[in-house]
């Protein structure tokens, strides 16, 4: 479905030996248009982003028995209002407080990233120490550590202290990153060039001043697609909220969750949830997608 | 070496740390190496020296120490925990040697998990590795409005798993369920999503595919981009066909890239909740255990029969699993796909490591 034809091909190449240029630039700028089917692709690609939230918002525009219905509308209903004002009034969900509770604590944990990776990253990167290189590589090694390792004895040791159900409990173990650490040490290395550091020592400046008139101006970047990536990644967590959370102080997606968890579910009621608790990552997308893009791009990120 | 030491930064220096007068302010342009008798320094140069040594370890201290506390001590007291009989009610357990490991190794149940987790892995990873890539090569296209096909892919990315979940769980319903819809347009009867356990692996997994497959192209994307495209006229010169280029020149260079999505993919497929908590009200994994993973059972372990010894050795099994699957993925990889393109592009690292061996003698003489 998506080989290149061959004639395609070989357009982009005449394109540049005419041109003369060599280069990727060159060939990217001069390079024929593609053919319709990627557009058709692409599209298929599209289409299968959006479905499956256009979807949740017919279902919660219906009723109880729209889900059910085999000879259902593709046009949404008239109840999303009604639904939603279901959603935010049900004691059992408390999605006021949910909705308060994960933009506070994915605000928190995302700039406490930012500012502790920022600073490690510069150290990891610029200055040299000793066991600076081993101490990175050990960080970089417990990135593959998986979150379950950690849930039991931080549930025992949030108990001890009275925690559980508090908002506290999930912010506090969020509020560092072994992968924060390392994307903003490889960003550092590769944009700030050490006669610039040695100008500002020259200059007389402190390691502190250094840091903060060179290391953040240029770490600013990096440092807002850290912030977008943890803010995201903090915002849809949802196994270790869901263990050390309750239903009276819940996060969105713990109270999404416990939308479905009764015998008896009403889907209208909880795909308007979803796409309630949905929406404000919609808008971030909307404003900061292309961010979110090139920030994939230039790092290759796993959140 | 001395002369070059004060100047560079970079890591992979450690076997030569900065000690003694050596250790001169990097702004110096120190240029005799020869050990001088110390000077008598001001207060201000000792300051500045100590300034000097101690701020790398006073900018990364705030990270370590957080890092030690609620990611390390975690980890080491997971261990601790996976050989008690821990009792949450009293905080404390009595060791037990290797009796919860044991007990979960011959529990059927986990072996069922284990299958669940594997299966619904194979079912994610794959396509959506075959898939991304197809849209890698799409985005690669010199299309117009480039940013927005490339968000487009991007989109679900940002739907929270537990959302997602529950929009699945819903079009994947037995009767008359959106996906069954369609399938009975083209004549095949419903499937039975929540019953066979392989159905409903697909429908987990696709849930999985929804959420990475874009997020995975734009990182493919952003290797493919990096190849010189001299490469891709060269070769239609010399005649090769587009499915040659990607086979020979596109897949070779991707190598690193793919290694990387495979391994992160593997860490974070093996870890499954989210998705097959929500595939049901129940979130149990179904009546038997159709879906159940790994995670699901820990959870269950350790906050349904509040077991915390077992959950701690569950969690203990699947990091060795990971671990274990991490390396046969990257064995495989290497193997699988061939190195002839690349290395025509980047030495290989022994290749490199030669060639600065090289240098270093040439330096030396």
């Amino acid at each position: 479905m998506t080989a290149v034809r061959p004639d395609e091909a070989v357009g982009t190449a005449t394109a540049t030996l005419v041109t003369g240029r060599t280069g990727r630039r060159a060939v990217r700028i001069r390079g024929t248009r593609p053919g319709f089917w990627v557009y058709a692709g692409l599209a298929v690609v599209l289409f299968a982003s959006l479905f499956p939230l256009y979807f949740s918002f017919l279902i919660g525009s219906g009723d109880a028995s729209t889900l059910r219905d085999p000879d259902k509308s593709w046009i949404p209903g008239g109840n999303f209002i009604q639904n939603a004002t279901a959603v935010m009034s049900q004691p059992a969900v408390n999605f006021w407080p949910a909705l308060w509770n994960s933009i506070w604590s994915s605000t928190v944990i995302a700039v406490s990233v930012v500012v502790f990776s920022t600073l490690a990253g510069w150290a990891f990167a610029k200055l040299r120490f000793r066991g600076g290189p081993a101490l990175l590589a050990f960080v970089v090694a417990t990135m593959a550590v998986p979150q379950q390792l950690a849930v039991v004895p931080l549930y025992v040791l949030f108990a001890e202290i009275g925690w559980t159900g508090q908002i506290g409990a999930i912010i506090i173990p969020g509020l560092t990153s072994a992968f924060g650490v390392f994307w903003m040490t490889q960003y550092l290395r590769q944009t700030v060039p050490d006669e610039l550091i040695e100008a500002a020592r020259v200059d007389g400046a402190s390691m502190i001043r250094t840091f903060w008139t060179v290391g953040v101006t240029a770490a600013r970047p990096a440092a807002a697609m850290l912030f977008l990536f943890t803010f995201v990644t903090a915002w849809n967590n949802f196994f270790w909220p869901f263990i050390v959370l309750d239903r009276q102080n819940p996060t969105l997606p713990v109270a999404l969750a416990l939308l479905q968890s009764n015998y008896f579910v009403d889907y209208s009621i909880v795909l308007a949830g979803v796409v309630l608790a949905t929406l404000p990552l919609l808008l971030l997308f909307v404003f900061a997608g292309k961010q979110l893009v090139s920030g994939i791009m230039a790092g290759a990120v796993k959140g | 070496m001395t002369a070059t030491d004060a100047t560079t930064h970079g890591e992979g220096r450690s076997s030569a740390p900065p000690s003694g007068p050596q250790a001169a302010p990097s702004a110096s342009p120190s240029g005799a190496p020869a050990p001088r008798p110390v000077r008598v320094l001001s207060f201000s140069q000792r300051l500045s020296r100590w300034d000097l040594r101690l701020s790398p370890y006073l900018y990364i201290s705030p990270f370590f120490i957080l890092f030690a506390i609620v990611g390390l001590f975690p980890i080491a007291y997971t261990a601790v925990i996976s050989f008690m009989d821990w009792d949450q009610i009293r905080r404390s357990g009595e060791f037990i040697g290797f009796d919860q490991y044991v007990w979960i190794l011959t529990q059927p149940k986990f072996w069922i998990a284990l299958r669940n987790t594997f299966s619904i892995f194979l079912l994610s990873s794959v396509p959506q590795l075959i898939l991304a890539m197809f849209i890698a090569v799409m985005l690669d296209k010199h299309i117009r409005a480039k940013t927005f096909w490339r968000m487009s892919a991007l989109l679900p990315y940002v739907v929270a798993p537990v959302a997602v979940g529950l929009i699945f769980n819903a079009m994947f319903a037995d009767q008359s369920g959106v996906v069954n819809g369609w399938l009975g347009f083209f004549g095949i009867g419903p499937i039975p999503w929540h019953v066979e356990p392989f159905w409903s692996h697909v429908a987990i997994a696709s849930m999985v595919n929804y959420r990475w497959t874009g997020y995975n192209a734009l990182i493919l994307l952003a290797a493919m981009q990096a190849i010189p495209r001299d490469y891709y006229e060269a070769a239609t010169v010399d005649g090769a066909g587009t499915w040659r280029q990607f086979w020979s020149i596109t897949l070779p260079s991707l190598k690193p890239t793919l290694i990387f999505v495979i391994i992160t993919s593997t860490i974070g497929g093996l870890q499954i909740f989210d998705e097959p908590r929500m595939f049901d009200q129940f979130g149990r994994g179904g009546a038997g255990q159709q879906w159940l993973t790994i995670t699901l059972y820990l959870y269950d372990i350790g906050w349904g029969e509040w077991n915390f010894g077992r959950a701690a050795a569950m969690a203990w099994i699947l990091f060795l699993i990971i671990l274990a699957i991490g390396l046969v993925n990257l064995i495989v990889t290497r193997s699988l796909v061939r190195d002839e393109g690349a290395r025509g592009m980047r030495p290989s690292r022994a290749e490199r490591r030669a060639a600065l061996r090289a240098q270093k003698k040439e330096v030396a003489r």
